[in-house]
């Protein structure tokens, strides 16, 4: 188990990570989630021991580590560029973490080989790494992490640098890779999608702080404030600025929606809906909700699903919907929030109530 | 960046800290220490507050001597800094000639700087010189031994013979690292070869260049080996940089006082101007990583 | 703005290639309209940079030729071509500001002064930067410097064509949906010939009107997004477009019957196969109804990505993918069946075409 408690980091005057406190259990995956320069890496590098908290402190297995070296705490690292010795082949780059520890050689074999299967490297150990593909550098670059039987494994973006097929193969292997490992994974990536296939827990992270902690399926279906929503949505999450007033919203300048069953007891007041693209339809449900009128900037097909680009007012929207469309430009369209999904956030951006899952 | 402190290092370090305490720290402070007193021999001193001082800074000697190392190093920057930048740009950057323009031109860096003096000196020589010889023979005449400006010349010659290549290595680390798609996109946008360095490869380079500049501004400032074998100051004063006048006041007339005030202020000059250059420097970098 | 015709070019790196697998490009033979928007799509190394930069003249081909509206342009260089390129990493005039950046490839070009500055503020617009006009290159975001190199292309109206190589890798996720969008709008109102070189295909589907798929060094197939997805012509186009890809499942035909196991599936009609071909049935996991009714599969796991959820699940000794709604059940005693209409047939990897009458 890990512990970060208070943990600050300031480097010169500008302050890296805010009052930090995360706590990952041994054989948990944990997912830091967040867009370039929101502090994953500062906090890897806490985490590592690469770096001293400003403040706070790190705790391994509840023992105080903050100023122990990297050296003598038990973390493997895999880095976004593919990092093997060049001029060993895949068998020794991936027994070098055990021949330092001077692992009975017998046990370095059984050891190596079981990595090599788990990570389907078996017909390449005795290659060099340069003369394997982008997919298989990295993954004996995760054996040689997976063998050092570190009681913290950080990945950084590991998959950041392959091609999108081959980065979702691994992404649909590495629970399971994880899952027999046991140990603490920490895992670093800004893509939500990324986060939501490797499943474990989720920590948001925004601008140095942790807006959310929690299982990743959790945070993405309730978040607990604007921030967290919106680095967790890709396509963009849709937002609009609404005034509650007894069963209705009013929307933007004018457009008015009912107030479906799980924000009832919201005060009135004003507020910021938000909604993921998918939650925006372009057919009528046929419940009584009403269209919206939108005013089309651009469609894009994907082969099977289609994102129309619009307007709302002055709200730049994204609705995804099943099947093809073509809109030309400029086009009016109605569209519709499913209301089941509206999420509502208050004026200092924080969840206004817990959202239906909750509830359910 | 605090990195995790291991205090065990420290250990470590205890052997050059002594090193360093005997060969600069007491050294400086015996020069202090003659800088301000008076001795007639037999370890008696006299206290003389700043008359060495004053002596030093209105003596006509010393702004010559200061006048001609600022001249000599004005001029080598002049020159090794452009042919650098023009060595390094001509040098391939692919295949077998790499690792060989590389060593030929690491090479000159390798051979201790007496020995860089005496070749020179030996060089120009018009009995037994190669250059000297050949030069004579085609009807010039060159003495660096009696005419000032041959002295200057073969002087200027020899520091861009022996440091060039430190400044093109420099510079051909800095343009090794600029990507490719750099220069294709210069290709495309139609950019002439000048303009191509203006903006591509001069601002990848300014950072090792200012490192260039400051290296060879203090060594060529400093400068004593090699005048002193070739040409020991002379003809005259012509080549009486200030560390060879600061030598000829210590050990040539025994003036220890005044030649330590010198060496203070020669101290004193060199620590300005490098802190100039490292403001300089570091500003520039902050900006960048903007 | 061109047309470009590539005409039986291959490449090789070596200098004497002998065998097919020494050419980096076995032999590309096509069009590419005027003021269409392209994309090549394919995994790395199977030939889709070279080939960009065999068009924007920073290759030449070891064999045939380019021409850019009739005329061979293979000999010329990439300046003389007339073409803009957007690299993976954006490449920008650190030491100019916005406006200089933008200006550079104007002023190279002898363009009158007052001419420049029209166009630039024009380009500035259409970029979305002109509050940093002043502003020097260096310190803006990756997202900033990139629209600067795309400027650069624009700036010059008289493009033949503007290529792409990857350029959204640098760029955080949110931002991509940004830019890729104002792309799109750029193509839609200026009509630039646009090819655009990437392995997401997400950002080739969505960008692009027609779409081309390479694997190792060759054109496997060229279309629409929609016929991409709906009909593959190879296994391998099935497997690198959708997430997850299409499921492949061995079969042996009877008739216009696949049996896969005990289980078999009724195909469409007119569906000829070569005697001894290796077949295989071919289904999008979003073109499989999970329910009561069917086939009966074993789960092995549901991944839950949010907007919808993947079951993975084995049948007959095979894995095989179904991609079930945000709000949709996997019931306890799960069976699959196969969307009528939406089942391809391969043949030794290639699909099979049905005859006249056929669906």
């Amino acid at each position: 188990m890990i512990e970060l408690k208070g943990v600050t980091k300031t480097v010169g005057a500008e302050t890296h990570i805010h009052s930090v406190d995360l706590r990952f259990e041994r054989g948990t995956l944990n997912v830091l989630l967040g867009p370039t320069l929101s502090g994953k890496t500062s906090l890897m590098r806490l985490m590592a021991g690469l770096d001293r908290p400003t403040s706070g402190t790190v705790h391994f297995d509840g023992k105080d580590v903050t100023g122990v070296s990297v050296q003598k705490r038990d973390v493997a690292m895999v880095y976004q560029q593919f990092i093997n010795y060049p001029n060993m082949s895949v068998y020794e780059n991936i027994a070098s973490p055990m021949r330092v520890a001077r692992v009975a050689k017998a046990v370095i074999d059984r050891e190596v080989r079981k990595a090599a299967e788990l990570l389907r490297l078996t017909p390449y150990l005795d290659r060099m790494p340069l003369s394997l593909s982008g997919g298989q550098q990295q993954r004996t670059a995760l054996a040689r992490a997976i063998v050092k039987n570190a009681g913290l494994v950080l990945l950084d973006e590991p998959l950041a640098n392959l091609d999108y097929k081959l980065r979702e193969e691994l992404r649909a292997e590495l629970p399971r890779i994880f899952a027999e490992a046991g140990t603490i994974f920490v895992y670093a990536t800004t893509e939500p999608s990324e986060a939501l296939l490797l499943g474990g827990n989720t920590a948001a992270l925004s601008q140095g702080r942790v807006t959310q902690f929690g299982p990743t399926i959790d945070v993405y279906r309730m978040p607990a404030d604007l921030i967290t929503a919106q680095t967790f949505a890709d396509p963009p999450l849709n937002t609009v600025a609404a005034t509650k007033s007894g069963l209705r919203f009013t929307l933007g300048e004018g457009a008015e929606l009912p107030v479906p069953d799980h924000l009832r007891a919201l005060s009135d007041g004003s507020y910021t809906l938000a909604f993921h693209p998918h939650h925006l339809r372009l057919d009528a449900p046929g419940d009584g909700t009403p269209p919206l009128p939108g005013r089309v900037t651009i469609t894009e097909i994907t082969g099977s699903e289609s994102f129309v680009h619009l307007f709302f007012q002055e709200e730049s929207w994204v609705s995804l919907v099943h099947g093809i469309c073509h809109f030309e430009p400029d086009e009016q369209i109605d569209v519709y929030i499913d209301p089941a999904r509206l999420m509502a956030f208050d004026g200092h951006g924080r969840a206004a109530l817990p959202p239906p899952a909750l509830a359910a | 960046m605090d990195k995790v402190h291991n205090n065990k290092a420290w250990f470590l370090v205890i052997p050059v800290l002594v090193l360093v305490a005997f060969s600069a720290v007491i050294p400086l402070m015996t020069v202090v220490n003659y800088s301000v007193q008076d001795t007639f021999g037999n370890n008696v001193f006299f206290w003389a507050g700043s008359d060495w001082f004053e002596q030093v800074i209105t003596s006509q000697r010393f702004y010559g001597a200061l006048a001609r190392s600022l001249t000599f190093s004005l001029v080598i920057l002049l020159i090794e800094i452009p042919l650098g930048i023009f060595i390094a740009l001509n040098m391939p950057r692919k295949g077998i000639g790499v690792p060989v323009c590389l060593v030929l031109m690491a090479l000159p860096l390798l051979i201790p700087w007496n020995v860089v003096g005496t070749i020179w000196q030996v060089f120009g020589r018009a009995d037994i010189g190669l250059l000297g010889y050949t030069l004579r023979s085609l009807g010039i005449t060159y003495n660096y031994a009696t005419n000032p400006t041959h002295a200057w010349l073969t002087i200027v010659i020899m520091d861009v013979w022996h440091w060039t290549s430190l400044v093109v290595l420099l510079c051909y680390a800095g343009l090794v690292s600029i990507p490719d798609a750099y220069y294709q996109a210069a290709k495309i946008d139609g950019a002439s070869r000048w303009s191509v360095f203006r903006y591509i490869q001069l601002p990848k380079m300014s950072r090792v260049l200012l490192i260039a500049v400051l290296l060879r501004f203090m060594d060529s400032f400093m400068i004593y080996t090699e005048p002193f074998v070739v040409t020991g100051g002379g003809p005259g004063n012509a080549t009486n940089f200030l560390s060879i006048d600061l030598v000829k006041i210590a050990i040539g007339q025994f003036d220890l006082g005044p030649a330590a005030a010198m060496s203070i202020i020669y101290f004193l000059i060199i620590l300005a101007l490098s802190w100039v250059f490292y403001t300089v420097m570091t500003n520039y970098g902050t900006e960048r990583s903007r | 703005m061109a047309r470009i015709d590539l005409n039986h070019i291959r490449h090789a790196y070596s200098a004497n290639p002998k065998s097919d697998a020494d050419y980096a490009l076995k032999e590309v033979h096509h069009a590419w309209q005027d003021g269409g928007a392209y994309a090549l799509l394919g995994p790395s190394g199977c030939g889709k940079t070279t080939l960009l930069n065999i068009i924007s003249g920073l290759l030449r081909p070891s064999h045939g030729e380019i021409l850019f509206n009739g005329v061979d342009v293979t000999q010329l260089s990439a300046e003389e071509r007339n073409i803009a390129q957007v690299f993976q990493f954006p490449v920008v005039y650190d030491t100019m500001t916005v406006y200089d950046n933008l200006a550079f490839p104007l002023r190279n070009r002898g363009v009158p002064a007052p001419e420049i500055d029209r166009r630039v503020r024009e380009t500035i617009e259409m970029i979305d930067l002109v509050d940093w006009t002043k502003r020097k290159a260096r310190g803006l975001t990756a997202d900033q410097k990139q629209k600067i190199s795309l400027g650069r292309g624009l700036v010059r109206n008289d493009v033949n064509a503007i290529l792409f190589d990857e350029p959204l890798t640098v760029i955080d996720p949110h931002l991509k949906w940004v830019l890729r969008s104002q792309l799109k709008k750029l193509h839609k109102r200026y009509g630039f010939t646009m090819v655009y070189v990437t392995h997401d295909q997400t950002e080739a589907l969505t960008f692009a009107d027609k779409v081309v798929v390479m694997y190792e060094g060759e054109i496997v197939q060229i279309g629409t997004p929609a016929e991409l997805f709906e009909r593959p012509r190879h296994t391998f186009v099935g497997y690198f477009i959708g997430s997850p890809g299409m499921n492949v499942l061995p079969v042996t035909l009877d008739g216009n019957r696949a049996h896969m196991g005990s289980h078999s599936i009724k195909l469409p009609d007119g569906l000829v196969v070569r005697e001894g071909a290796r077949t295989e049935l071919g289904v999008r996991p979003e073109h499989v109804s999970l329910g009561r009714e069917g086939i009966p599969i074993e789960v092995s796991k549901v991944e839950d990505i949010g907007r919808h959820r993947i079951v993975r699940a084995r049948l007959e000794g095979q894995d095989i993918a179904v991609v079930v709604p945000e709000d949709g059940e996997v019931p306890a005693d799960p069976k699959i069946v196969f969307q009528a209409g939406r089942i391809n047939l391969y043949a030794d990897s290639w699909r099979v075409e049905p005859r006249h009458g056929g669906a």
